[in-house]
C-alpha cells in the first residue's frame, strides 16, 4: 500500500492551519501526516490535552471534519459509541456512507488514565484507529511524568534534584501491551519519515477491527529543544532505536527500520534540556548506562519477535 | 389493546427498552439494576431488538459510549444504581451540555460505605445539579410508562436534555406487581422515530461537540441548558396528556392525595408514597384532615406546584430517603424554599427514613403526622425508623 507523497502535497487534510499548538510540536504533524493518504470520511474523537484544548477554541476549531471531545479518560469509549451508532444506524439504512473512526489521545490519555477505555474498545472489536501521540508526559498540564516518561527525563513531578535524577521508574510498553489485545493491526512510529507515518496510519485505518498507532512525538516545552529538529530528534530515536520502529500485522511482528550503524542513546539525549542533568558531572552516569541497557533489552526483544538480525556498521 | 402481566420494576423498563427499539444501548452491570441489561441482553441474543449492544468494561464508559452514539444520532439508552452512577459522575453534566438525550434507567440504591445494596436516594440525590431531568417511579407501572415518555420527552427539541428515570432498588425493581403494557406498534408510533440536531455522524455538515469555553462564552453555553431546563414543564405536560389518552393513565409532576382540605400533609417521593397515603386514610377515618404530597418530576424541581398546594397548611412533613451530611436532606431544603417564594411560613420538619434499605412502615408515616398534630415542630433533622 505504497504511497506517493507527491500525489498528497496537494490534499486537504482534515486538520488546517491556524491551531494554536506551539511552533515545532510534534502532534499536528502526526495528525496531518497521519491522516494525509486516507480518503473515507473520518469522524475524529480526541482526549483532553494539548491537541484538544488547542484546536478547539470556541468559537474556532482547526477540524473540518467531525469531532467530539469529551474527557481525559474516554477517548476509547467514545469511539465505541461513536462506531455503535454508526453501525445500527446503517443496519436501518439512515446512514450509506462509509465512515472511519479516528481517536487521539495523548500519553496521559492513553497509557495512564485511558488505558481501561481503550483496553476495553479493543477487545470488543469496533471498527476504529486509536493514536496516541506521545510526548512522554502531561503537557496540557505542564510537564508531569506520565508512565510513558523515560528513565532520566526532568519531569515537574519527577523533576531532577540533588538527589533524585528525574524518572527513575522505565517508561511501560503500551504498543506491546496493544499488540497482546490480539488485535488486527498496531504499529509504533515516530516522526523520522512522514512516509512510515502516512501508511502506518492509513493501513491502520484501513484494517477493519480495532488498531492502535503509538507515534513519538516531540513536545518542544518538555523535551526542550529547538522548534526546529523536529525531524531530526525523532531520526534520533529511531536511529538510538530508543523508540524502535515496528507493526504487527495479524499478529506478526515486523519491523519497518533497521538503523545502518549504532548510534549511542546519548545522541537522542543530548539535545534534550529535560535530560541536560544527565550529563552535568558524572553522578547520573549510570542512569545513561541504565538506558542503553534498556535500549538493548527493548531492541533484542523486538528483534526477536520480528525475527530479524541486525548487524551495525 | 392492552396487555396486562405480573413483573417487576426492572424487567418492566427492560420491556419498555424492547418495545423502544433503541439503537444503542452501553450498560454495565451492578445491583440492584443489573436485572435491566441482563433482560436486554436475551432480547439481543433472541433477535426481539435491532439495538447494538455495547457490553463495556465499565460505568464509565458505559455512560461515555452512550454519550458519544446519543450525539451520533443515535437514540440511546442505559440503566445503573449506587456505585456505578457515582462513577459516571464526570460525564453527566458533559451529557447534559451536548444535550445528548440519552434515557437512563437509574435503580436507585445507597452509596457506600458501609457497602449496602438496598434503597435510598444518595446516589440519583448526589447527581442532581448535574443537567438531567429526574423522575421518580412510585411503582413499576409509573417505570415502565415513564420510561417511553421520557424517550420523547428527552428528544423534544425545545429540550434535548438527558432523563433519569428513578425507581426504588429492590422495593420496586425486583417486586413483582400487575403491570398494564402497551403494544409494541403503540410505542412505536408514541416515541415515533428520532429526528437528531447536528448528529456527528453528518459527514457532509461537519460539527465539533467539545470545544474549550472559557471566561468568554462559558456562562452563556450553561445559559443556554438553564432555558432548556425551564421548557420540560410544558413539554412533560403535553407528552403526559397525549400519553393519557393513549393509556389512560395520567402522571402530574406533583401527585396531591387528599391535601385540599388538609391542615398537614406529608411530602414524599418514590415507592414510599403507599405507606403515607394508608397513613393519610387510617388518620382521616380517626378525623384528621392529612393528607400526601408526592413529588414526582425532582429536576426540574416543580417550586410553583409545590407551593400552591402547601401555602395556608398548618404544618409540614418532607420525608427524604437521602441526607445531605452537614445540611438539610435534599427534598425538604427544596419544599422549603418553594415555601419561601410563595411569602407564606409554614412549620415544617425534616425526617430522614429508609437509608440503606432500612424498611418504612405505616407507624413511621404515622409518627410524622403526630408529630404535627401535636404542634412538634423543631428545626432539628428527625429520623423515622432509626435506633438512637
Ligand atoms: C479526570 C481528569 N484528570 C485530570 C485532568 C487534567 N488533565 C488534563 S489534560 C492532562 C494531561 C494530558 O496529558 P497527555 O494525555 O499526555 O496529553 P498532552 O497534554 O501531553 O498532549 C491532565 C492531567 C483532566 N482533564 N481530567
Ligand atoms: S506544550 Fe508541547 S505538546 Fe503542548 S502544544 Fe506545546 S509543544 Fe505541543
Ligand atoms: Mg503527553
Amino acid at each position: 500500500m505504497a504511497v506517493r507523497l507527491k500525489d498528497l502535497t496537494t490534499k486537504d487534510t482534515p486538520m488546517t492551519r491556524g491551531h494554536r499548538m506551539c511552533p515545532g510540536c510534534g502532534a499536528p504533524t502526526a495528525v496531518r501526516q497521519g491522516l494525509l493518504a486516507v480518503d473515507k470520511p473520518v469522524v475524529i474523537t480526541c482526549a483532553t490535552g494539548c491537541l484538544e484544548v488547542s484546536t478547539t477554541i470556541y468559537p474556532y476549531n482547526a477540524w473540518n471534519v467531525p469531532f467530539l471531545h469529551c474527557a481525559f479518560e474516554n477517548a476509547g469509549a467514545n469511539i465505541s459509541g461513536i462506531e455503535a451508532a454508526y453501525v445500527a444506524l446503517k443496519k436501518k439504512g439512515k446512514i450509506n456512507k462509509d465512515i472511519k473512526f479516528v481517536a487521539f489521545g495523548g500519553d496521559g490519555g492513553t497509557y495512564d488514565i485511558g488505558l481501561q477505555a481503550l483496553s476495553g474498545a479493543a477487545e470488543r472489536g469496533h471498527d476504529f484507529t486509536y493514536i496516541c501521540y506521545n510526548n512522554q508526559a502531561y503537557m496540557n498540564t505542564g510537564a508531569q511524568r506520565s508512565s510513558a516518561t523515560p528513565t532520566g527525563a526532568s519531569a515537574t513531578t519527577a523533576p531532577a534534584g540533588k538527589k533524585i535524577p528525574g524518572k527513575v521508574q522505565r517508561a511501560k510498553d503500551l504498543t506491546d501491551i496493544m499488540a497482546a489485545h490480539h488485535i488486527p493491526y498496531v504499529a509504533q512510529t515516530t516522526l523520522h519519515n512522514p512516509q512510515d507515518v502516512i501508511e502506518k496510519v492509513k493501513k491502520a485505518i484501513e484494517t477493519p477491527g480495532p488498531s492502535f498507532v503509538n507515534i513519538l512525538v516531540p513536545c518542544v516545552l518538555f523535551w526542550r529543544i529547538d522548534p526546529a529538529i523536529q525531524r531530526d530528534i525523532c531520526k534520533l530515536a529511531a536511529d538510538t532505536r530508543i523508540w524502535p520502529i515496528y507493526e504487527v500485522i495479524d499478529g506478526q511482528w515486523k519491523l519497518s527500520y533497521k538503523p545502518k550503524s549504532f548510534v549511542p542513546v546519548e545522541e537522542f539525549l543530548k539535545p534534550q534540556g529535560r535530560f541536560r542533568h544527565l550529563f552535568k558531572g558524572d553522578a547520573w552516569k549510570h542512569v545513561v548506562e541504565q538506558l542503553q541497557q534498556e535500549v538493548e533489552e527493548k531492541w533484542a526483544y523486538v528483534l526477536e519477535r520480528c525475527k530479524e538480525t541486525w548487524e551495525p556498521k | 389493546m392492552a396487555r396486562r402481566d405480573i413483573t417487576s420494576g426492572n424487567w418492566a423498563a427492560a420491556e419498555a427498552m424492547r418495545q423502544i427499539n433503541p439503537d444503542v444501548v452501553a450498560a454495565y452491570p451492578i445491583t440492584p439494576s443489573t436485572d435491566i441489561p441482563m433482560k436486554f441482553s436475551e432480547f439481543v441474543a433472541d433477535g426481539l431488538v435491532d439495538t447494538n449492544l455495547v457490553t463495556v468494561e465499565s460505568e464509565h464508559s458505559a455512560i461515555s459510549a452512550c454519550l458519544a452514539a446519543s450525539i451520533s444520532g443515535a437514540r440511546v439508552m442505559t440503566a445503573s444504581s449506587a456505585n456505578g452512577v457515582a462513577l459516571m459522575h464526570e460525564i453527566f453534566p458533559i451529557a447534559a451540555a451536548y444535550r445528548a438525550p440519552i434515557v437512563f434507567a437509574l435503580v436507585n440504591r445507597s452509596i457506600g460505605a458501609p457497602i449496602n445494596i438496598h434503597c435510598d436516594h444518595s446516589d440519583s440525590m448526589a447527581e442532581r445539579d448535574m443537567g438531567w431531568i429526574h423522575l421518580y417511579c412510585e411503582d413499576a407501572q409509573e417505570v415502565y410508562d415513564s420510561m417511553i415518555m421520557s424517550v420523547r420527552i428527552a428528544e423534544h427539541k425545545d429540550v434535548l436534555l438527558p432523563v433519569f428515570v428513578c425507581q426504588d432498588g429492590f422495593i420496586t425493581s425486583h417486586c413483582f406487581e400487575p403491570i398494564e403494557f402497551l403494544e409494541d406498534e403503540e410505542v412505536k408510533n408514541f416515541i415515533g422515530e428520532r429526528d437528531p440536531m447536528f448528529p456527528l455522524l453528518d459527514v457532509d455538515n461537519p460539527v465539533a461537540y467539545g470545544s474549550l469555553a472559557l471566561t468568554d462564552y462559558y456562562f452563556e453555553i450553561k445559559r443556554q441548558q438553564i432555558e432548556a431546563m425551564k421548557n420540560v414543564r410544558k413539554v412533560y405536560e403535553e407528552i403526559s396528556e397525549e400519553f393519557y389518552k393513549l393509556t389512560g393513565r395520567k402522571y402530574p409532576i406533583v401527585e396531591a392525595y387528599k391535601t385540599e382540605d388538609a391542615e398537614y400533609v406529608a411530602v414524599i417521593m418514590s415507592s414510599a408514597t403507599g405507606a403515607v397515603k394508608e397513613a393519610v386514610d387510617k388518620l382521616r377515618a380517626e378525623g384528621h384532615k392529612v393528607g400526601c404530597l408526592r413529588v414526582r418530576m425532582f429536576r426540574p424541581f416543580p417550586w410553583k406546584d409545590i407551593a400552591e398546594i402547601l401555602t395556608g397548611k398548618k404544618g409540614i412533613a418532607v420525608l427524604d430517603r437521602a441526607a445531605s451530611i452537614g445540611a438539610g436532606a435534599p427534598l425538604f431544603t427544596e419544599v422549603k424554599g418553594a415555601l419561601y417564594d410563595s411569602g407564606t411560613i409554614v412549620p415544617t420538619n425534616s425526617y430522614v427514613y429508609g437509608l440503606g434499605g432500612r424498611d418504612f412502615f405505616l407507624h413511621d408515616a404515622e409518627k410524622a403526622f403526630t408529630d404535627l398534630i401535636n404542634g412538634d415542630f423543631s428545626p432539628e433533622e428527625r429520623y423515622l425508623g432509626l435506633r438512637e
